[in-house]
C-alpha cells in the first residue's frame, strides 16, 4: 500500500488532482487559485497541469464565484470553489443558503448540485480580522448543505474527493493551522464514508468530541491526562452536517462524561447541538453535565490576544476536571 | 413623463409601422416574419393576459397564496421568447409566465408554486420544458446562474461553430429593481470576463414594488452595462416586433461567440406587483394613462387589423384564451395537497440520517391520530 508523508494542504492538492483526472467535469474556481496557487498554495501547480479552463482565476467576487458555480453545475460540471478566508464567505452567503442549498429540494429530485466550497477556517495563525473565524454553524443550520472538516492529511485527501463525488453541495472547512504539519496519506486505501466520525483515541473516563484543528488539541489533552491516570476517548467528528451520532452516543454510554470542543463561539453552535442531542438520547448514561469548551461570544479578537479567546489544551483539561469532579 | 424615447421601435403607438432611427440593423429580422408568426405573437399575448386575469381571480377567491401578474409586459416577454431557439436556455425571474408557455412548460407548474403546493414546479431537464429553468424569487441570483451556465457552454465549445442548431445562447430575465442587486452587477463582471453567450434581458417596468426606477439609477439603465464592457440597447418593450428583432439579433450574436449583451425593454407594470400590493398608493393616474395608451396588445391588434387580419382570427384567439383560462381554473381546484414525502424527500439527493429520522418520526406521529396517515 502506497503511503506518502504529506502536509494537509498538499494532501488536498493531491486529492483535487486525482478528482480532476478521474472526471473532466471537475473544475476549480476562486480568487488567486491559478497562477499563484492560492494564498495558502493549496492549488499550487494545478493550473499548470490542467489549464485555465479547469482552474479559473475568477474575478474578485464571492457571490459571483458561487452563483456561477451553480450555473456550471446546472450545465453538468462539478465546480470546486475556494473562498480565500473564512471571514470572506459572507458575500456568497445568499447564493449558498437561498440557492445552492435549496435547488435540489426545489427541483423535487430533478436537479443535482454537486458543488464543493472549500473554506480555510480557524485561528492559531496570528492573522488579522476576518482571517481566523469558525463560521461552520451558519452552514450546518441550513438544510440542503453537507458540512465537513478534515483534521488529518489522510482524511483531507479522501474527503475532498468524496465531497466532489457527492451530488449534494458540500461546505469543506479546512483547518488552516493544520495545513503544514505532515502526516501519512494512504493513497490506495478505500476511504471511510464522508459522514463517518473517526475514533482518534480510545479511553474510558470521559469523551472529547471536536473537529478540525481541535482534534490535535484534544489528542494533546488526552496525552497529558494519561500522565495523570485519566483515560480520555477522542472522537474526530469529520462531518458536521450530518453528525455521525452513534459512535458519540456509544462512547458516552461507556464513559458517562462528554466534553465538546470547538474554536467557534459557543452560543447556538455545533457543540450546543451535540450537547442537546446527547442529553436527549443518553441521559441515563451521563454521570455529569455535558460541558462545552468554546470560543467566547465576542468577535474573534486581534491576534495578540487570540490565546485569551481560543480553547487550548489547558481549557480542555479544566473542563475534563470539572466533569470528573461532578 | 420623463421616459426617454426608446432606441428601437417598429410600431408606433397607433400600430402603424414606423421604424425608429437606429433600428436598421434589426429590420431584416422583422422582414423575415410571416403572417402566421405575427398572429402567433398576438395569440401568445392575448392568451397570457386572460391567464393572468384568471389567476388573479383565483387568488382573490382564496385559491392561491399569491399571484404576480405580467399585465403590460406581454410584448417584451413574447418577443424575446419567440426569438429563442430550441437549444437555448432561459433563466427567468418570477413573472415570465408567457415565456414559460412558449418554451413548452405546462403553466400549472407556475400555478402550483403560487397556490403553494410546491417550491419547484417543472423539470428543466425534461426536453418538453424547453430549457426553461426554475422561477427565482431572490432577486438577481439567477443572473449569476445564467452566466455560469454560459461559462459551461463556452467550455463545452457550444458557441461560435456556425451550427445554428447547436450553438447555444442563454437569456436571463430580471427587472429594474434587481439591477441594484450586487449579483446582477457581479454577473456582468463574470459575463464580460468569460465572454459568455448571455443575453441580459431587463424588463424595466418602472417600479420595484413601490419604488420608482429613478431611485435605482440616475442614468438610463441600458447605459450601465457599457461600463462593464457589455454592448447594450434600449428597446420599446411594448412593441412585440421590436422586442423580437432586438432579442433575435443579440441571441444570434451570443450563439456566434460574440459574448454577452444587454437589452433594456422599456415597459410598464399595469397594476399591482403582486396580489398583495396596492398600486394606488404610488402609481399616479397620469402615468398610468400614458402607459395604458401604449398597451402592447392593443397596439399589435391595430397593426394586424391594418394588415387585414380577420375578425374570425380575433374571435378564435378570444375563444382559445377563454378555454385556456377555464382549463387552468379547473385544474387548480383539482390540485392535491402535498404529502409528508414532499417535505423530506428531496432536501438532499443522497440519504441523510437526520432527515430520514425526522420523516419517520412525523409519519408515526401523524399515524398516532388514527387517520390514513
Amino acid at each position: 500500500m502506497a503511503v506518502e508523508e504529506l502536509p494537509l494542504a498538499k494532501a488536498i492538492n493531491a486529492g483535487l488532482r486525482k478528482a480532476m483526472r478521474d472526471n473532466d467535469k471537475v473544475l476549480l474556481m476562486g480568487e488567486d487559485i491559478g497562477t499563484l496557487g492560492g494564498v495558502f498554495r493549496v492549488t499550487e501547480g494545478i493550473k499548470a497541469e490542467f489549464g485555465d479552463k479547469r482552474v479559473l482565476d475568477t474575478p474578485l467576487a464571492e457571490s459571483g464565484i458561487v452563483g456561477t458555480a451553480i450555473g456550471l453545475a446546472l450545465r453538468g460540471y462539478r465546480p470546486v470553489c475556494e473562498i480565500q478566508f473564512d471571514g470572506f464567505v459572507y458575500p456568497a452567503f445568499n447564493q449558498i443558503t437561498t440557492q445552492l442549498a435549496k435547488l435540489t429540494n426545489r427541483g423535487r429530485g430533478t436537479l443535482r448540485m454537486p458543488v464543493v466550497i472549500r473554506i480555510p477556517y480557524g485561528a492559531h495563525i496570528g492573522a488579522i480580522e476576518h482571517h481566523m473565524e469558525s463560521p461552520e454553524a451558519y452552514f450546518a443550520h441550513t438544510a440542503g448543505l453537507r458540512v465537513v472538516s478534515p483534521s488529518t492529511p489522510n482524511d483531507a485527501y479522501w474527503m475532498i474527493q468524496e465531497s466532489i463525488e457527492s451530488n449534494d453541495p458540500v461546505i469543506f472547512f479546512e483547518p488552516k493551522s493544520r495545513y503544514w504539519p505532515k502526516g501519512p496519506v494512504e493513497l490506495d486505501a478505500s476511504a471511510s464514508p464522508l459522514h463517518a466520525s473517526r475514533l482518534a483515541r480510545t479511553g474510558t473516563d470521559a469523551t472529547l468530541v471536536g473537529h478540525g484543528a481541535m482534534v490535535t488539541m484534544m489528542l494533546q489533552a488526552a496525552e497529558l491526562a494519561a500522565t495523570e491516570g485519566v483515560s480520555l476517548e477522542v472522537i474526530d467528528l469529520r462531518s458536521i452536517s450530518p453528525i455521525d451520532y452513534t459512535p458519540i452516543l456509544d462512547s458516552v454510554t461507556k464513559t458517562g462524561r462528554l466534553v465538546v470542543c470547538q474554536e467557534a463561539a459557543g452560543f447556538v453552535s455545533v457543540g450546543s447541538e451535540i450537547a442537546a442531542t446527547v442529553a436527549e438520547r443518553a441521559f441515563y448514561s451521563l454521570q455529569a453535565p455535558v460541558i462545552r469548551v468554546s470560543g467566547f461570544d465576542v468577535p474573534m479578537p486581534a491576534p495578540r490576544i487570540e490565546n485569551l479567546y481560543l480553547p487550548d489544551v489547558d481549557r480542555i483539561l479544566e473542563a475534563v476536571d470539572r466533569s470528573l469532579a461532578f | 413623463m420623463t421616459t426617454p424615447p426608446p432606441a428601437v421601435q417598429f410600431l408606433a403607438t397607433d400600430g402603424s409601422f414606423a421604424p425608429s432611427a437606429g433600428s436598421d440593423e434589426y429590420l431584416p429580422y422583422i422582414e423575415a416574419l410571416s403572417d402566421e408568426q405575427h398572429e402567433q405573437f398576438y395569440r401568445d399575448m392575448a392568451v397570457i393576459r386572460r391567464f393572468d386575469t384568471e389567476c388573479t381571480n383565483l387568488q382573490r377567491q382564496g385559491q392561491m397564496a399569491l399571484w404576480p401578474p405580467s399585465h403590460g409586459q406581454e410584448a417584451a416577454q413574447v418577443g424575446s421568447a419567440r426569438a429563442t431557439r430550441a437549444q437555448d436556455h432561459i433563466f427567468p425571474s418570477y413573472r415570465e409566465h408567457v415565456v414559460a408557455k412558449i418554451r413548452g412548460v405546462d403553466l400549472m407548474g407556475i400555478v402550483e408554486l403560487m397556490r403553494g403546493t410546491t417550491l419547484g414546479g417543472w423539470d428543466v431537464n425534461d426536453p418538453k420544458n424547453g430549457n426553461f429553468h426554475g422561477y427565482t424569487l431572490v432577486l438577481g441570483t439567477q443572473t449569476l446562474h445564467a452566466t455560469g451556465y454560459g461559462m459551461g457552454i463556452n467550455f463545452d465549445g457550444a458557441v461560435g461553430t456556425g451550427n445554428p442548431d447547436t450553438d447555444t445562447a442563454v437569456i436571463v430575465y430580471f427587472g429594474d429593481g434587481s439591477t441594484s442587486e450586487g449579483d446582477v452587477n457581479e454577473a456582468m463582471v463574470f459575463a464580460a470576463s468569460y465572454q459568455t453567450p448571455t443575453v441580459f434581458f431587463l424588463q424595466n417596468n418602472q417600479w420595484a414594488i413601490s419604488v420608482p426606477v429613478s431611485t435605482q439609477a440616475k442614468v438610463p439603465l441600458y447605459l450601465r452595462p457599457r461600463g462593464f464592457g457589455i454592448p447594450s440597447v434600449q428597446v420599446d418593450g411594448n412593441d412585440v416586433l421590436a422586442s423580437y428583432a432586438v432579442s433575435a439579433k443579440h441571441l444570434d450574436d451570443a450563439r456566434n461567440g460574440l459574448g454577452p449583451s444587454y437589452i433594456e425593454a422599456q415597459t410598464y407594470r399595469i397594476g399591482a406587483h403582486t396580489t398583495s400590493d396596492d398600486p394606488t398608493r404610488y402609481q399616479n393616474d397620469e402615468q398610468l394613462a400614458y402607459w395604458v395608451a401604449r398597451d402592447p396588445i392593443l397596439r399589435f391588434e391595430a397593426f394586424l387589423k391594418n394588415k387585414g387580419a380577420s375578425e374570425a382570427f380575433f374571435k378564435d384567439v378570444e375563444a382559445e384564451a377563454a378555454d385556456f383560462a377555464a382549463d387552468i381554473r379547473h385544474r387548480t381546484l383539482e390540485l392535491p395537497n402535498p404529502t409528508i414525502d414532499n417535505l423530506f424527500d428531496h432536501v438532499y439527493s443522497e440519504p441523510h440520517p437526520l432527515v430520514a429520522e425526522q420523516k419517520a418520526w412525523l409519519a408515526n406521529y401523524e399515524a398516532s391520530f388514527g387517520g390514513d396517515k
